[in-house]
């Protein structure tokens, strides 16, 4: 496989570099940066007003496989992946069986070779404690040893502060994060979406905003005194955002993600009864919102993750109470953040691709991307100026629940090289 | 005159003009109830579904009498005897029920959003008989009703509602429709059976039983939910009785004549004393009189476009 990288926008986070330039790859790896006189053994990709930026993560990635494949498979999942702009994801832990042992490790991570040569990678994160439970812990150093690249209990919060207090330093001691669904069950009993005024409007039951802020108080307080590395799922509440950017003042290894819907949408959308706006966290308020966009903007949130939840058509067709949480992600993810923090300045475009790729591999202990002369070529390539509609039909996705059927979005993934392989739909117009 | 929207799903929205018009055609049907026969061919030929995922007796009881009374044919679908406890969801059942040519459906449900969810997916007419904690539109309708027949109207009238708030779909609808007809509304009860925010709708909230009785023409009086005490929403019944009851005394204090209500069952001597509730100023018995006429209204209006 050669390409001819042509015209491309070069962002790179790592070297600092911002530059149109052409781009040769070789076998996967890349050749030359700079001018490349036209052969005709290549493929030519003309990126002329286009983007190269080191490969994207997510590292908030529900995959359904093993126990739900009516949902989403592996398969689909790093399809969807790749589709969305993706070269990497970490799948979360709540499957059937939970990853929580060495061996569905092992053949979760086989799996994901097969799909299209293996060019997604996949890091898993494995349960902090046996079957999500809460009480007895993992076994995280041999679940380290064969790939895990961070530690969660996702849905079901470690509610116990002294299991927590010993995943933490057991978790340190292996230099993995601890990563949070942060949310204090005890107050979130039978919840459906934020509590407010629109939950009072509605009757809905309601989970209130402080029972993330707890948790994270609760947990950025056992991080200090563990030394662990802390790392905050999907924060939603403006509460939560202002715990972090204290912790970050005082130096704590700690950090944070934010989800696409929770800088796109408010709790207002639960009006409609869509299933689709039942997610969690819920979607919060405009204040909320506001604040997760401000802790984007100050660093104080470096991370963008989707918390792709892929849930079937009929599973999501039943009353707001009964439907699970949860909405996909991956297809749509690029093309909101552009839409909703580029287009209002709160990121630049290369703080957007920190957010999506540099920031979480830094955070997860993955070796930097290097774009340069004689490394491997992990690459995703965007167009930030292309405008489109959502049309979830077309997601590579098992699944279509996303709240974001039909919106206009700026900003989409033409295609991505990694690991010797390219992947993109539209095929570029390739000469 | 049709009404704006030909499912009745909640008060939430609905114009003063639609209510005024249920109100007014239920004065009609309330005549044809004092009737030797009381029983009208209106919707003769129409089919209409209970579709009752809860028990509820009484609001079942009173929508199939209405029914019964305008000719309707009745169809009585119950949870238990479902095949809901079969995993069925809602969807499916409704489908299968509407492939039975069913015109329209009354459903009642312990999901808020439910009679929404029902509207989306099948045909025919929905009237929402209690969706979870969020909305009962024809228990809030023949409220209003009562308190107009009771002091002739409702614009200008202070209406508090007390007792559980948050659990409520009857104070939600209530709230909706009193503001809607230009009424003045409070709520009252314990703190954590509030919910919050809820003065954004536009209502007083009181924590002062005595203060909230004194401002107020009419005193809707909710049932407190005994079962929901394992989550300790407030610290015991007798206290819940000392400090948020509706008594004779507390009703004395205010020195007025002040309207009594209460959508049903009653807990005696919890929310309400007996003897307030047997009273003179008690128009309860009136109410599920009412209830009658104002779900023939609303199932006249729906099916048959007014």
């Amino acid at each position: 496989m050669n390409i001819h990288l042509k015209n491309g926008r070069l962002i790179d986070p790592v070297s600092g570099k911002q530059d149109s330039l052409d781009m040769l790859i070789v076998d996967g790896m890349i050749e030359k940066i700079g001018r490349v006189s036209a052969t005709t053994q290549l493929k030519v990709i003309d990126l002329a007003g286009k983007v190269i930026a080191p490969g994207f993560l997510d590292m908030h990635v529900h995959l359904r496989e093993p126990g739900f494949e009516y949902k989403e498979t592996i398969e689909t999942g790093l399809l969807a992946a790749a589709s969305g702009g993706f070269t990497a994801l970490c799948c979360m832990p709540n499957t059937n069986p939970t990853l929580d042992e060495a061996p569905i490790v092992r053949h979760v991570l086989e799996r994901a070779k097969s799909v299209q040569n293996g060019i997604v990678d996949l890091y898993p994160i494995a349960a902090i404690t046996r079957n999500r439970e809460g009480k007895e812990l993992s076994p995280m150093m041999e679940l380290a040893h064969c790939g895990v690249v961070g530690f969660s209990d996702d849905g079901a919060p470690v509610e116990s502060a002294e299991v927590m207090r010993r995943a933490m330093e057991y978790a340190s001691m292996l230099k993995k994060p601890i990563i949070q669904h942060a949310e204090d069950p005890s107050l979130t009993k039978g919840g459906v979406m934020n509590e407010g005024f629109v939950s009072t409007s509605l009757g809905m039951q309601p989970i209130p905003p402080v029972a993330e802020v707890v948790m994270v108080a609760r947990d950025l307080i056992l991080a200090e005194y563990t030394g662990a590395q802390y790392h905050v799922a999907h924060i939603s509440t403006a509460g939560a955002v202002e715990l972090l950017r204290g912790a970050k003042k005082k130096n704590q290894d700690v950090s944070a993600e934010a989800a696409p819907h929770h800088f796109s949408l408010t709790e207002e959308s639960v009006r409609s009864f869509d299933t689709n706006t039942k997610m969690n966290p819920p979607l919060r308020t405009r204040q909320d919102v506001e604040a997760v966009k401000e802790g984007l903007r100050d660093g104080t949130i470096e991370v963008i993750a989707t918390d792709h939840a892929p849930h079937s058509y009929d599973d999501k067709q039943v009353e707001f109470m009964y439907a699970p949480f949860g909405i996909v992600g991956l297809e749509t993810a690029l093309g909101l953040a552009i839409r909703e923090l580029l287009e209002s300045k709160v990121l630049s475009l290369y703080q957007l691709v920190e957010k999506f790729s540099t920031n979480p591999r830094r955070i997860l202990h993955l070796p930097p991307i290097n774009i340069a002369e004689g490394e491997a070529a992990n690459l995703t390539l965007f167009d930030p100026d292309l405008e489109w509609v959502v049309d979830c039909s077309q997601f590579k996705s098992k699944s279509r629940n996303t709240p974001f059927g039909t919106w206009k979005l700026k900003g989409k993934a033409l295609g991505i090289i990694n690991n010797g392989h390219l992947y993109s739909e539209g095929g570029f117009g390739m000469s | 005159m049709p009404l704006e929207n030909r499912h009745l799903l909640g008060l939430d929205g609905v114009p003063r003009r639609d209510i005024q018009l249920i109100l007014d055609t239920a004065k009609s049907f309330r005549e044809v109830l004092e009737r030797p026969i009381k029983k009208v061919p209106t919707l003769q030929g129409k089919t209409i579904v209970n579709l009752f995922f809860e028990s509820s007796t009484r609001t079942r009881t009173s929508f199939e009498l209405a029914e019964r009374r305008l000719s309707a044919d009745v169809v009585n679908f119950s949870a238990e005897a479902s095949s809901v406890r079969k995993g069925e969801t809602l969807k499916d059942t409704a489908r299968n029920i509407e492939m039975m040519k069913i015109d329209m459906v009354v459903i009642r449900h312990a999901a808020a959003g439910a009679a929404h969810f029902l509207s989306k997916v099948i045909g025919a007419n929905v009237i929402n008989a209690g969706d979870g904690s969020h909305e009962h539109p024809t228990q809030a309708l023949l409220d209003m009703y009562t308190i107009r027949e009771k002091l002739g109207k409702i614009e200008g009238l202070k209406i508090c509602i007390l007792g559980d708030i948050s659990h409520s779909r009857v104070a939600l609808s209530n709230i909706f429709g009193l503001l809607t007809m230009g009424a003045q509304v409070s709520v009252c009860g314990p703190k954590t059976l509030i919910p919050r925010e809820i003065e954004k709708l536009g209502v007083e909230v009181y924590y002062d039983t005595d203060r909230a009785i004194k401002s107020a023409d009419v005193l809707n009086v909710l049932r407190i939910q005994l079962e929901r005490q394992d989550r300790s929403f407030f610290p015991s019944i007798r206290e819940y009785r000392q400090y948020f009851a509706v008594t004779k005394e507390r009703l004395m204090k205010a020195g007025r004549e002040i309207i009594i209500m209460h959508p049903g069952p009653i807990n005696r001597d919890v929310e309400l004393s007996s003897d307030i509730a047997d009273g003179e100023q008690s128009v309860i018995l009136q109410q599920v009189l009412n209830g009658v006429a104002v779900r023939m209204a609303v199932l006249y209006l729906l099916g048959t476009g007014g």
